[in-house]
């Protein structure tokens, strides 16, 4: 093998390096890019699936262009997976890459410019564009190779659509299967579980493509054995307990259905729609109805409807969406109508980034509506936080007849991660729909002296008839001016929120409880998080993180935490002012929105880092901004 | 099924409402001469007349003078936001067959900013009672030209008059696929209000009915010259439509047998422009429902929901042991 040149060329016939013993990592991040359309995302999700079914633990991203076909062979039009994946568990999706395979030079570049690839990494790229019949492409080819290789990037060039053609009549249609066989072999995966994991992507089709495709897959396994001077082994230790292993959005639609709740209205809007996809699979089965509405406005008034008379609905959304609903949720909030929003949020603001990631809803969420409009925010940071924090909405909401936001990201919607198999319990359920007659002298706002709560009178309830309105209104949900009555109102729906408040315990911390620096996180970015806190406490920094689940109302003691500190700073997936820019000055900087929240509770000076480029933080990033502000670069 | 009958049946014979048992307890604060108040009658005499149960009642509305209603009607009521009753009201419906619900809406409410909701609502075809109460202005936020206004109409945003030629409602809602039931009424013949509306309860679809109402405060003699000339009406009968008792008849004399099946002829009557035609324009009882299509073959249950969400599971479960259930398969 001409390993001088880090080439595999297939005629001269090598030495035999699948003789060689794998070397042991740890971990490893891989990427898969193709134009759209051409695998690359099946063949990550799959070999997601291959390691963490063979024991190790896992966190996918999908790397997403914007349009469905875009252009091909485009920086833009990248489409594809990256995977990281260890022996012990993972909680994002890590720094830059160690592998990447490309299916040709552009989508690579789209990597290289975004900075995903470790300098040194190992570069697999399919070779036929270098006798392209185009001089350009193979001009194009030859000159990112010769500059990668330039760079000090390990390049393999991968005959792909060559070898699937001694196979398939179409090599472009079973490239990404012959590829997944070329890393099962890198990285020493089970073939068997190889071979059931084609068998499962292809299950409903013939056993003849099912046989197809693990040829091929066998064929790239043995190419990569003739071919290839890279065996790694990343050790993998099965779970003792059932895992399951989905992304976010499907482990959201699933919370929906353990929750209990029996409709969920939407429209369709990115990265949030494929929660309704595959709850528009299941949830028919359950009696239950996912409902494409005309418009954003129109499914959030019918979930409203919906839960009016009847249990607790659901409506999922993004971004432009929730803005589009804030009036809605207004009226949901003066009603008292329990209600659950699931916002996956997307960069913003307008449409912003639609299929990238940003935490940038916090402010809309809780004080997106006009007036004083009291509502639970919450966010899911793990993929079965995303389960859990469903079936937890719908219990607030129902309990304290408010609107609850779930607020999770682009980052979540499409990483996978396994989890314990949730057990299911009929605790998760909403109760029967109430249809007993109303006691003769209740009234439909009777709000309760401690916590604000009035029992809701559901259509049916004899004797229970009122009209529920959205103007201010008093005990008996009468029309009323008066301010006292209106203060009542307000006081008693914000009530609401300090009652739930007192129920709610403050996470634990990741790392010592005092120190030098306090990082606050909330949302997607705990894994990274807490990764960099792990990374500056071997290197002997006092770091530690606190990751808020309930955002509002937060649960106390937040302030006694940080006092232990000598420095907080949130870190966030949305935008604040550097102190860098001239202009910017404490007094007009502005703040991510955790840190604004958080300093206008606690009177604490709190900084603030992070940015919306997009793309998730990585925790090699979050290291370097803690060690500039503790000086210790 | 049999029992929710049976309770149906011994309510029957328990309870006889009155027309007093569908007034709230809140008197109405329309205007005087407002036909918000015939709308009002007309539903409570209907109500009264099929024995509906309040509490099985829910009268949704949006925002404006006519969406006040719901707060006159003594059955559970939705004042909501403007523009949104109809999804509000599917959403009511959705899951609950068993309750009667009407939509109360204004010409802006419905046509202006509810518009799309009002095109997919027809669409939809859920088995709802939509009352348009057009008056042909904003009342509420005091005389502005709305969808239905004439051409020029003056107003507080149209000082130098309308310069739009109006939407018509029954055009466009004829126009809309899934159309089941088109009506026209006025306020001031209460009697076929009463009639029309008893036929739009009855009908299972969405049932849409345009009641042209007086406004005596900001359009005082809109109507003045129909209201003066019987024979400015043009009175839709049909065995499948409206049949007149003597007295309507002996007045309203300009009469036309019209089958509400014939699309073609809707559509003419519709765009009647010099009289106002009243009576069942369209009625296609065959259109199917989405509240029908959407209805679950079975009820949610926690064995149900356990089952499910164990086949969900199931497909994406690595076992400890090793075993791979898919390949076993």
């Amino acid at each position: 093998m001409a390993t001088k040149a880090g080439q595999a060329v297939i005629e001269e016939q090598p030495e035999a390096p699948a003789q060689r013993p794998a070397v042991v990592l740890s971990e490893q991040i891989i990427e898969i890019v193709s134009d759209s359309g051409e695998g690359a995302q099946r063949c990550g999700q799959s070999f997601g699936a291959i390691a963490a079914r063979s024991g190790n633990g896992i966190w996918t991203v999908e790397i997403i262009p914007a349009e469905i076909q875009p252009p091909h062979r485009s920086v833009a039009g990248a489409s594809g997976n990256r995977v990281r994946f260890a022996s012990g568990p993972v909680t994002n999706g890590g720094n830059e890459a160690d592998l990447v395979v490309a299916f040709n030079e552009q989508v690579l570049l789209s990597r290289l410019h975004a900075g995903e690839i470790k300098p040194g990494g190992i570069i697999l790229i399919e070779s036929k564009w270098k006798t392209d019949r185009s001089a350009d492409i193979a001009a194009s080819y030859t000159k990112v190779v010769e500059d990668i290789r330039a760079q000090g990037f390990r390049v393999y060039e991968v005959p792909m659509e060559v070898e699937c053609l001694k196979l398939v009549p179409d090599p472009r249609k079973g490239k990404n299967m012959f590829v997944l066989g070329i890393l099962c072999g890198i990285y020493s995966l089970d073939e068997a579980l190889a071979r059931a994991q084609v068998a499962r992507i292809f299950g409903k089709k013939d056993q003849k493509i099912i046989d197809a495709n693990v040829e091929l897959l066998n064929a790239g396994r043995a190419w990569a054995e003739a071919n290839l001077d890279l065996r790694f082994l990343v050790p993998a230790k099965r779970a003792t307990e059932p895992q399951v292993v989905m992304n976010g959005n499907s482990a959201l639609a699933l919370g929906v259905v353990a929750s209990g709740m029996e409709v969920c209205a939407m429209y369709p809007i990115t990265p949030a729609t494929s929660t309704s996809h595959y709850l528009s699979n299941i949830f028919e089965k359950v009696g239950c109805v996912v409902h494409q509405a005309e418009d954003e406005i129109a499914a959030c008034a019918f979930a409203i409807g919906a839960s009016y008379a009847g249990k607790c609905s659901v409506t999922v959304t993004s971004g432009p969406g929730l803005s589009l609903k804030q009036e809605a949720l207004g009226l949901a909030v003066m009603a008292e109508i329990p209600l659950v929003v699931i916002n996956v949020q997307r960069g913003g603001p307008s449409t912003g980034l639609p299929t990238k990631v940003e935490q940038g809803d916090l402010m809309a969420s809780i004080y997106g509506g006009h007036g004083d409009a009291p509502k639970v925010v919450m966010a899911v940071s793990t993929i079965e936080d995303c389960f859990y924090s469903v079936i937890t909405a719908r219990k607030i909401a129902e309990t304290f007849n408010m609107v609850v936001i779930v607020l999770s990201d682009a980052s979540l919607a499409t990483a996978q991660q396994p989890f314990a198999r949730p057990e299911f319990r009929e605790d998760w359920l909403a109760p029967p729909v109430n249809q007993s007659a109303v006691p003769e002298d209740a009234r439909p706002y009777d709000w309760d002296a401690r916590t604000g709560i009035a029992t809701r009178f559901i259509p049916g309830q004899p004797n229970g008839m009122h009209c529920l309105t959205g103007l201010a209104h008093d005990r008996d949900s009468h029309v009323a001016y008066d301010p006292e009555i209106n203060e009542e109102g307000l006081l008693n729906r914000s009530r609401k929120l300090a009652a739930l408040q007192t129920t709610l315990r403050l996470p634990p911390l990741c790392g010592e409880d005092s120190g030098d620096m306090l990082l606050l996180g909330w949302g997607s970015t705990l894994g990274a998080i807490e990764e960099a806190v792990s990374i500056l406490r071997a290197e002997g920094l006092a770091v530690s993180s606190l990751h808020l689940k309930f955002l509002q109302p937060m649960a106390s003691g937040i302030g006694d935490v940080m006092k232990r500190f000598k420095h907080v700073m949130t870190i966030e997936n949305n935008w604040n002012d550097p102190l860098s820019d001239p202009l910017i000055t404490p007094e007009n900087r502005r703040y991510s929105h955790l840190a604004l929240l958080l300093r206008s509770r606690y009177l604490v000076d709190i900084d603030c880092w992070g940015n919306a480029r997009g793309q998730p933080l990585k925790p090699t990033a979050i290291a370097a901004a803690v060690r500039t502000r503790l000086g210790k670069e | 099924m049999t029992e929710n009958l049976s309770q149906c049946m011994m309510r029957m014979v328990e309870t006889d409402y009155k027309l007093a048992d569908y007034q709230s307890d809140i008197q109405p604060r329309w205007c005087v001469g407002c036909g918000d108040t015939a709308i009002l009658t007309a539903m409570q005499k209907l109500m009264r007349e099929e024995q509906l149960a309040p509490e099985k009642t829910v009268a949704v509305s949006g925002i404006g003078c006519s969406s006040r209603l719901p707060h006159y009607l003594n059955a559970y009521g939705f004042h909501g936001i403007h523009g949104r009753a109809l999804p509000v009201a599917e959403g009511v419906k959705i899951r609950r067959p068993d309750l009667n619900v009407f939509v109360t809406t204004g010409d802006g409410d419905c046509t202006s900013i509810g518009a799309a909701h009002w095109i997919h609502a027809i669409r939809y075809n859920m088995n709802l009672t939509v009352l348009l109460h057009d008056n042909q202005i904003y009342g509420l936020t005091k005389k502005q030209a709305s969808p239905t206004s004439p051409v020029g109409q003056k107003s507080n945003t149209t000082p130098r008059g309308s310069l739009l030629l109006p939407l018509n409602p029954l055009s466009v809602t004829l126009g809309v696929a899934n159309v089941s039931f088109v009506a026209q009424a006025v306020d001031w013949i209460p009697d076929l209000l009463f009639d029309i509306l008893k036929k739009a309860y009855h009908h299972k679809g969405l049932s849409f009915v345009r009641v042209l109402q007086r406004c005596p405060e900001f359009m005082e003699h809109r109507f003045d010259a129909y209201v003066r000339d019987p024979s400015k009406m043009r009175i839709l009968t049909h065995g499948n439509g409206l049949r007149l008792t003597p007295e309507v008849s002996r007045v309203y004399k300009n009469q036309e047998t019209h089958d509400p099946l014939n699309m073609g002829r809707a559509l003419e009557i519709a765009a009647i422009a010099d009289e106002i035609p009243v009576g069942i324009i369209y009625n296609d009882p065959s259109v199917p429902t989405y509240d029908d299509l959407r209805r679950g073959e079975r009820p949610s249950t926690p064995a149900l929901v356990e089952t499910v969400l164990r086949e969900e599971f199931d497909k994406v479960t690595i076992w400890p042991d090793g075993a791979e259930p898919m390949a076993a398969e």
